[in-house]
């Protein structure tokens, strides 16, 4: 009985747009409570150290400190974790070293950054005066944080518990290599290096906390990406209820992942110490300290090889790889099981072996940035690529077009398990159609033939990149919602899943207003508020649009018909005959007979009278959604740039990319989506990158050292193009688009560099470079 | 106790005679004693533009001075634009071409865009993204956001 879509798959403008335009959203630092106090964290100055004594009495002593407190204060409190991600016990031959978080280093300091005290002040100003006056008696050790040397049998031990600082391992082999191997005419071997970088939301992390004692309630409004899960982690901590903790998302000014992360300083101690204080605490992070003291990601070694036919056909893929996870692994593996669901997710490779060697390192723990994972994945078999097409003389993009997945290889059955402990699956694809769009797009053949031979005679440096790229989305378990049809005919719909900027205030409304016959503007979408809505994971691997979509869908035509019920016994009309638009259900032949939406909602709670057995108030329902396994979307990228050999300096002059999200919901949104996916991709390949000393400091801790992408160092055109093919797996067809645009910019990036130079030797094994190190690579491969 | 000394700002036409901390960032003296939220940090050392006001009508960075250094000068924030029923064109050119998604930097571009397109008031693409480069913007990947400062242009020229 599903009405047609009218909304979905529309460009409509967002209903969130005029709040934020005009200074009428809250956001975490804008929330300002009677009585409320400060706080700022110490934080660690050095990478690796014992902790001797932590001296707070003269910041307890500064006028306008209300308390300090270092993890003896916490008492029977304190206690690492838990992890937020289980170890992957799933996965045959795992071996997984649990170490979740400390909140706040108690003996040992393990990371530049590590919070150690907590000051609690009337103002900020003096909160930050007080960490100043903080005295930190420790016993430095060595740093660790090369990802190989860490397993030296004589590396300093990160967890003097463990016998090395291997986090985990875990192999997993479809086909096998060696048979690869043994019928290649070709093996190709290349060690490539994903540096690190950050979530770089423009707002920091902050939470907001207020104990009522006499309601029993725990007020929290904090920057998290999962709300439900830091709700239950911050309930189960303190001892209370879910229902005695309520944790609102306030608008939020960006994820990008690492606002995923809970059992943190932040969510751990400021609820404790807001409880024996009662008064209410706020902690905002400034952008120093989100550098220092909030996660980040990439930073794998990969050591990789591809073995291939003389005529290009691809046999096999081995890639062993080590993964930085930094001090601790509370996020489990979640980012290298995507980097090798990611490897060879485009192509038919019969034989594909990977290894993760996660290892620890005195450095920031290491949880998803937008990509997470999959970029790796994807630059390691790109770069293999276009090596084998080196060493075999093929054109890079011919390369790629022999070895394809096919329409009909779907659904595709991967034999590798996933992020989500699900064996992927790739659902549904047509990936030669996203080359071949992308390859005409760019003019591929004429800049080949034409552009780039006329350039070169002018003395110019112009190259092109062609790359493939999947995207695993909406992986389970679940997401759900509420939808209600209100007494004024407006419509609710309210989830606990968190939003960043994605628009979901607009495209879950689209969803609901399709089956409730209202305008997109008359629905309000509440997200993240426990106290509304109580069940639910988090924003993450670009699942909110088909997860909390779907359930929206599910849940709007449960009220639909509770509408039509209600109306065709009251109208005393068949349902049949009914039709349900602009806000009221109407009899078909019959406009003039009607009733409003609002008056059925009125309706649908009686008070006098009685009611059938089964009847269940309002016109509302609940619903979940979980699917079986991840939407994989996916799509191809290509760019032209121009390289200045004498600088290193890059233009893109033109950047094409196909994509694949299945049902768009509201393609402008999708468009936005990618743009910002593509910012981040160009900016880990050519600007960004967090660079640690050689004693654990991160040295790129400021906007002056970390290079955030500005608009002049973005093309002047993001040419998109789509193709649509639904996910067989929820109704609506939808795939996530989150990440898209994130993934393959740095393969795609160096492809090109090396084409602009045209030299035989230059191959780049990074996927963060600068014009330094490119002007290097080309002095290099020049024999200079 | 810290000295406190007496300033008299013009915020969006309002006179506001406070006494401040002579410390007092400038866009803490707007967001937490003024209350005007709607004046974003977001890296507190003047790199990223999301504190961006007006004062006496040339755009800076409020999280890089004190509020005692503006003492007797006209501040525009964002508050000054349109409001939630009527939106300034600025504003409703960002919401139609998609320009903002978190939101948080925005009140930053408009703000430079104000001052952008009163000296410039049919800018090329070029010269629109030219006048943003200074501000950070992590989820648009700018595109929109000229696009916007063009149609805004285009808006305003016909009002």
């Amino acid at each position: 009985m599903a009405e047609k879509q009218k909304f979905v798959g529309q460009s409509i403008k967002r209903n969130e747009d005029p709040r934020l335009l005009t200074g009428n959203s809250t956001f975490i630092d804008d929330i300002n409570l009677p009585g409320m106090l400060h706080i700022a964290i110490k934080r660690s100055d050095f990478a690796h150290a014992k902790i001797n004594k932590i001296d707070v009495e003269k910041a307890k002593a500064l006028p306008g400190v209300v308390a300090v407190y270092t993890a003896d204060d916490l008492g029977d409190y304190w206690k690492p974790g838990p992890l937020q991600v289980p170890p992957p016990s799933v996965i045959k031959g795992a071996i997984f070293f649990a170490r979740p978080l400390e909140c706040i280093a108690k003996n040992k300091i393990r990371f530049s950054g590590e919070p150690v005290a907590v000051v609690v002040a009337e103002s900020r100003y003096i909160a930050e005066d007080a960490l100043d006056l903080i005295e930190l008696d420790v016993e430095l050790l060595p740093y660790v944080g090369d990802l190989e040397k860490t397993l030296a049998p004589d590396a300093p031990l990160v967890h003097e518990d463990l016998e090395s600082n291997l986090a985990a391992d875990v192999i997993q082999e479809a086909g096998s290599w060696e048979k690869a191997v043994a019928e290649a005419d070709v093996v190709v071997k290349k060690r490539l290096l994903v540096n690190r970088v950050a979530g770089g939301a423009l707002e920091n992390r902050g939470i907001v906390v207020n104990w009522d004692q006499n309601l029993n309630l725990l007020t929290v409004w904090a920057t998290t990406q999962g709300p439900i899960p830091m709700r239950n982690s911050i309930a189960k901590y303190l001892g209370l209820l879910e229902n005695q903790v309520r944790l609102i998302n306030p608008a939020i000014g960006g994820g990008f992942g690492p606002k995923i992360m809970s059992s943190q300083i932040d969510d751990v101690v400021i609820p404790w110490i807001a409880m024996q204080l009662k008064r209410p605490l706020k902690w905002v992070e400034d952008r120093r300290e989100n550098f220092l003291g909030t996660t980040s990601e990439r930073d794998q070694l990969h050591y990789a090889e591809m073995a291939l036919k003389k005529d290009g056909t691809i046999l096999g893929v081995k890639d062993v790889f080590y993964h930085n996870t930094g001090a601790y692994n509370p996020y489990g593996m979640t980012v290298p099981l995507n980097t090798q669901t990611h490897t060879v997710s485009n192509y038919r490779v019969p034989n594909f072996f990977t290894e993760i060697k996660m290892v620890f390192t005195n450095q920031m723990v290491v949880t998803p940035v937008r990509g997470a994972g999959r970029p790796q994945g994807v630059f390691v078999m790109e770069r293999l690529i276009d090596a084998a097409a080196k060493e075999l003389g093929m054109d890079p993009a011919e390369l790629r077009r022999k070895n394809l997945l096919q329409p009909e290889d779907f659904p595709l059955r991967t034999g590798i398990i996933g992020q989500d402990f699900v064996e992927g699956i790739l659902d549904s694809g047509n990936y030669p159609y996203a080359l071949e769009k992308t390859l005409e797009g760019i003019e591929y053949e004429k800049f080949k033939q034409e552009i780039q031979p006329k350039a070169r005679a002018e003395g110019k440096y112009k190259g092109i990149g062609i790359t493939m790229f999947t995207e695993g989305t909406a992986v389970g378990p679940y997401e759900g919602c509420k939808v209600m049809v209100g007494v004024t005919g407006k419509v609710s719909v309210i989830t606990a899943y968190s939003n960043q900027g994605q628009a979901h205030y607009t495209t879950f409304a689209q969803v609901a207003a399709d089956q409730l016959g209202v305008k997109v503007t008359d629905v309000d979408v509440v997200t993240g508020d426990s106290g509304q809505w109580s069940w639910g994971v988090g924003a993450f691997a670009s699942r909110g649009i088909t997860l909390v979509g779907t359930a929206v869908h599910n849940a709007s035509l449960k009220v639909r018909e509770k509408a039509l019920n209600l109306a065709s016994k009251l109208l005393e009309t068949p349902v049949d005959e009914l039709e349900l638009e602009d806000g009221v259900v109407r009899v078909a032949d019959m406009p003039e007979k009607f009733i409003t939406l609002g008056e059925l909602a009125m309706r649908s709670n009686p008070t006098r009278g009685t009611v059938e057995p089964g009847m269940e108030p309002g016109l509302e329902a609940a619903s979940y959604y979980g699917p079986p396994h991840g939407a994989t979307g996916f799509g191809s990228l290509a760019m032209i740039v121009d390289v200045d050999p004498e600088t290193g300096m890059i233009k893109i002059e033109r950047l094409v990319i196909t994509d694949d999200c299945g049902q768009p919901v509201n393609p402008m949104v999708v468009d936005g989506q990618i743009h910002g996916g593509l910012q981040m991709g160009i900016g880990e390949a050519f600007y960004e990158n967090l660079v640690y000393d050689d004693y654990g400091q991160l040295v790129t801790a400021s906007f002056m050292d970390y290079l955030f992408p500005q608009a002049s160092d973005m093309p002047d055109k993001f040419e998109i193009y789509h193709s649509h093919t639904k996910s067989p797996l929820n109704p609506l067809g939808i795939k996530g688009v989150g990440e898209a645009g994130a993934i393959a910019p740095p393969a795609c990036m160096m492809q090109a560099f090396e084409d602009a130079m045209g030299l035989d030797d230059m191959f780049i094994t990074e996927s963060s470079i600068n014009p330094s190190k490119l002007y290097n690579y080309i002095q290099k491969a020049k024999g200079a | 106790m810290t000295q406190k000394v007496k300033v008299a700002i013009t915020v969006n036409g309002t006179l506001y005679e406070r006494e401040v901390e002579p410390r007092l960032l400038l866009s803490d003296f707007i967001r937490h004693d003024l209350g005007l939220k709607g004046t974003h940090v977001g890296c507190e050392h003047g790199l990223c533009g999301a504190c961006t006001v007006l004062i006496d009508g040339q755009t800076a960075r409020s999280c890089t001075l004190f509020a005692v250094m503006v003492d007797g000068s006209d501040i525009k924030t964002v508050e000054s634009l349109g409001t939630l029923e009527n939106m300034h064109p600025i504003q409703e050119a960002f919401s139609e071409v998609h320009a903002l998604q978190c939101g948080f930097c925005t009140p930053g571009f408009l703000m430079t865009t104000v001052e952008f397109l009163e000296g410039n008031p049919n800018p090329t693409a070029e010269e629109a993204r030219e006048a943003i480069d200074g501000n950070f913007c992590r989820c648009t990947g700018y595109e929109n956001i000229v696009k916007a400062v063009q149609l805004a242009a285009k808006k305003m020229a016909a009002h």
